[in-house]
């Protein structure tokens, strides 16, 4: 018997919103703070254009959106990725908690972050 | 799963073929379809990283530069070099897929496939020089 959530609906919008979130920016800033500006390729942005930037309130709300949205992709994403690829049903509750769980931790975390910034 | 396969009167029993845990090693496609949902660890580790990010840049010069060292070693490298790597693979699988995902009717008339997936990789095209342009150009 199909349980009904009343909230699955709304993880799958999560999901999506996360994917094409994650999809238009996670490619261009790991690149360029992951491998770009380390190894030298480009000359990474000083200081203080860098905070101007991200202390932008656009930008504050941008990362924080972006970052809880992404998280949300993740937490259901690898919940299935679990669920089909190593058929593990018996430790649904666990896995769920655990995934959505993160994503809300991360959430809190980010909102914290991105208040802090001078 | 209850492997036992016994006679029972009047009650039939379906036999049910057992799957392997590694069922996606089988077909290339099954393999790509398990690479494509493990991208969603690369994008964990991209929300990460941007907010390890965002705490050192609040953190100062000193740190912002520490930072910046770290990313250089080579363990952090690689993962970075393999995570992007992952975060592509899933925006191009996203993006192909849109079309199938968003049926856009415009005067009556189906917005064609190609035009959806061709309008994802414009935003793509437009975000990605966006923040190119934000943190690289001088105005």
């Amino acid at each position: 018997m199909e349980v009904r959530r009343p909230i699955e609906p709304l993880l799958w919008l999560l999901f999506s919103a996360g994917g094409v979130m994650s999809a238009l920016l996670a490619p261009v800033v790991l690149f360029l703070f992951g491998i770009a500006f380390p190894l030298g390729w480009l000359a990474p942005p000083d200081h203080a254009r860098l905070l101007s930037v991200i202390g932008h309130p656009l930008a504050r709300v941008a990362i924080f959106v972006v970052c809880s949205l992404s998280l949300f992709h993740w937490a259901h994403r690898f919940r299935y990725t679990l669920y089909d690829g190593l058929q593990i049903k018996h430790l649904n509750e666990a896995i769920n908690s655990a995934c959505y769980g993160g994503a809300i931790l991360g959430t809190v975390a980010a909102a914290y972050l991105v208040w802090q910034i001078p | 799963m209850n492997q036992q396969v016994a006679y029972t009167p009047y009650h039939p029993r379906w036999h049910r073929q057992r799957i392997s845990t590694y069922w996606w090693l089988e077909r290339p496609s099954y393999f790509l379809f398990i690479l494509r949902e493990l991208s969603s660890l690369a994008v964990a580790w991209f929300v990460a990283w941007l907010l390890l990010l965002v705490r050192a840049v609040s953190g100062g010069a000193a740190a912002d530069q520490q930072f910046l060292e770290w990313a250089g070693h080579p363990l952090v490298l690689a993962l970075n070099v393999a995570c992007f790597a992952f975060v592509c693979l899933h925006a191009v699988t996203w993006f192909n897929l849109a079309p199938q995902a968003m049926v856009v009717h415009v005067a009556g008339r189906r917005v064609p496939g190609w035009i959806i997936a061709a309008s994802n990789y414009a935003a793509l095209a437009f975000t990605t020089a966006a923040v190119v342009a934000l943190l690289l150009f001088r105005w």
